[in-house]
């Protein structure tokens, strides 16, 4: 019948577990990659490579990653701006210093070191909690900008002080510099985005997603049960900063190609990343995917509608996407706190149970 | 007295300065923290909006010149009055009390019992939308803000300490002013919360929610009155900001600076705030003056972050903050 099932006839833990029970839903998420893979990069061209494509699939590694430490590990984070510069100067420094590594190993390994930054800016969430712990983040962000304005060996001394990726090619295909084309980018950060989503959804429905949660719920009844909240809380911060720093070398090398830290990765950026995630919902592999889709169309749409449509000056059309993307968040938190991925649950309860109310 | 020193003792007195002005912010965020439980992340961009609320009733701006013009093709911007910087005031006063109640109305009370962190996101969400509504009603270019303040060196400082010690201190006028009303301020509020009705009323809500309601306090009228007075607070700040740097975005950034201010004096203390804000201002313009050379300069953006959160580790709670006491 109408996308539901028709009972509980679950069998096993397997089942149970699935991320798709219902087999309408395994078919679209198939049809989803074959059209992803096998149809989109053949029409795609430069206007939706950089005005929606791109950007969705980067954000929505970096909401995941956020994701992960706020929505699930719960401990707010407004950082991340400065983990994803982590990511794109690690990511530029590798590039620069080992030319003949693939860029793929490039951007994984500069995940990694993001990492590692991450855990040093976690550490004082052991005592540290709630807003106190939002705001020690901040610290990170400023730090971390500052960092790579003041120290030149960051941009190998050039004198902008912008770092611009040189060209890099995946199977003889470049994916960075000014030759790759639209479908070589578009696949490359797909690749990335499967993988991750893949990973961040086995980690959260495993051991490591269920002690974020109960680290989340109530850290000190965790304890007691027999959760580490270093490990735990630690865990949480490294794997995130994985993410952000695979999305900032994302950015930096295939999405914009040349960057300037004061603009891309200022604190901006990570309220946008905290955006994405609220609006999508906390605690949601899938409504990154939501939020980071909605953030980025938005604006593409309001400025069509405004400047294209009503003939209005951009500023104006800038002024009024503070304002919708201001009241959207309230307005979001008001009817539902827990995202547009909570909308969707609701629908497909509802679904199920379809005619009858109860 | 050796040159340096001297010049670090100026540093160090400039910082106070300043750090009355972080003060001045942080006390908004206090407020309201204390009686809501909010932490209004929005502190700064009120500060702005009043601002410029201020600019464009001084100047008799038309409220949304831009939009009017580019929709119906005219091309109107001022009425053509100037107003008195008194009664721009109480009316700049009269618009925050106008935004306590809208924020109470549409936005707080739909978020009642919600967890904090919830609060916290939809004051951003409220930061956004103040800043994208106050350059849409008032224009988003630099604007000067004089409502008579005195500016400039003082002289009598200098030629002072130029007797004294063979150097003559720069001090500013506004900042000396500054300090003087936040003095006035603070003072003027903990009188207000020891010793009128409402303020009695405002400690009880701070205290506990649910109690102060069942004696009858009207929890919705006091969210209002604490908004209020922040509001208020954000209009000194503003003010005095405004005329230090002009009115432009960059002032809605003065939230950032409170942040750590308040961490290291605590989010429930009022004198945690004016100390906090105090170590702060000091703290990084000695640390720009002694350590910023060696280091690449620019160290103010995240000194007090740094410095707050080292603090934090040893303190949680900050300087002033209640214990912090977790049940299960």
């Amino acid at each position: 019948m109408l996308y539901r099932e028709a009972g509980d006839f679950k069998t096993s833990y397997g089942k149970d577990s699935q991320t798709f029970p219902l087999k309408f839903d395994r078919w679209a998420y198939w049809l989803l990659l074959v059209v992803a893979f096998g149809v989109v990069p053949f029409f795609i061209n430069d206007y939706w490579l950089n005005a929606v494509l791109l950007p969705f699939l980067i954000y929505a590694i970096a909401a995941l990653g956020l994701n992960i430490l706020s929505g699930y590990a719960g401990q707010i984070s407004l950082g991340s701006g400065g983990f994803m510069a982590v990511g794109a100067y690690s990511c530029y420094k590798l590039m620069t210093s080992f030319p003949d590594v693939s860029i793929f190993f490039h951007v994984i390994i500069s995940g990694l070191i993001t990492a590692m930054v991450g855990l040093a800016f976690g550490l004082p969430s052991m005592r540290i909690k709630g807003f106190y712990l939002a705001v020690a983040t901040l610290a990170a962000q400023f730090f971390l900008v500052w960092l790579f304005n003041k120290v030149p060996w960051f941009f190998n001394y050039s004198a902008s002080g912008q770092i611009s990726a040189p060209e890099r090619t995946v199977l003889g295909y470049a994916v960075t510099g000014p030759l790759a084309t639209a479908p070589a980018k578009y696949l490359f950060c797909l690749v990335f985005v499967l993988l991750l989503a893949w990973m961040a959804r086995n980690l959260t429905r495993g051991s490591f997603g269920r002690k974020w949660m109960a680290i989340r719920d109530m850290d000190i009844a965790a304890e007691i049960i027999g959760v580490n909240p270093l490990s735990a809380k630690l865990s949480a911060f490294g794997i995130s900063s994985f993410y952000i720093g695979i999305s900032g070398a994302l950015i930096f090398a295939v999405f914009l190609g040349a960057v300037d830290v004061n603009d891309t990765f200022s604190i901006q950026k990570s309220f946008l990343i905290l955006f994405i995630v609220i609006i999508g919902g906390l605690g949601s592999i899938l409504g990154s995917f939501i939020g980071a889709a909605f953030l980025v169309l938005m604006p593409v749409l309001l400025k069509n509608i405004m400047v294209g449509q009503l003939g209005w000056p951009s500023d104006l059309a800038a002024h009024f996407e503070f304002i919708i993307v201001g009241a959207l968040i309230i307005v979001t938190l008001i009817i539902e706190p827990h995202g547009m991925a909570q909308v969707w649950r609701l629908t497909k309860q509802k679904l199920r149970l379809w005619p009858f109310p109860h | 007295m050796p040159d340096q020193l001297l010049f670090a003792i100026e540093v160090a007195l400039n910082g106070l300065m300043t750090g009355v002005l972080y003060a001045l912010v942080a006390l908004g965020f206090v407020l309201i923290f204390k009686a809501s439980g909010v932490f209004n992340y929005a502190q700064g961009v009120m500060a702005l909006f009043a601002a410029m609320t201020l600019v464009g009733i001084q100047k008799g701006q038309v409220p949304f010149a831009h939009l009017i013009n580019s929709i119906f093709g005219t091309d109107i911007h001022h009425f053509g009055w100037h107003v008195p910087s008194i009664i721009a005031i109480i009316l700049t006063a009269g618009v925050m009390v106008l935004f306590a109640w809208i924020v109470e109305r549409y936005i707080l009370k739909h978020l009642v019992n919600q967890p904090e962190i919830i609060l916290f996101m939809a004051t951003i969400g409220l930061t956004y939308f103040m800043e994208g509504f106050g350059d849409l009603m008032w224009g988003a270019d630099l604007k000067r803000l004089d409502v008579g303040l005195p500016q400039g060196i003082n002289d009598m400082i200098d030629i002072t300490t130029a007797e004294w010690f063979g150097y003559g201190f720069f001090i500013d006028n506004l900042d000396i002013v500054a300090t003087i009303i936040a003095a006035i301020l603070v003072a003027g509020l903990i009188l207000f919360s020891q010793y009128t009705k409402q303020g009695r009323a405002m400690r009880a809500v701070a205290d506990d929610h649910q109690a102060a309601l069942s004696v009858g306090i009207s929890l919705r009228f006091i969210w209002v009155l604490v908004w209020s007075l922040a509001g208020f607070v954000a209009l000194v700040a503003g003010m005095m900001w405004g005329a230090k740097s002009g009115v432009q975005f960059s002032l809605s950034l003065i939230a950032l600076k409170a942040l750590p201010v308040l961490m290291l004096g605590g989010f429930t203390s009022i004198p945690g705030a004016i100390v906090g804000g105090l170590i702060i201002g000091v703290g990084e313009k000695l640390f720009e003056f002694s350590i910023g050379p060696l280091i690449g300069g620019a160290t103010e953006n995240w000194f007090a972050y740094v410095l707050a959160l080292l603090f934090l580790v040893f303190r949680p709670q900050g300087l002033f903050g209640e214990k912090i006491i977790e049940r299960v």
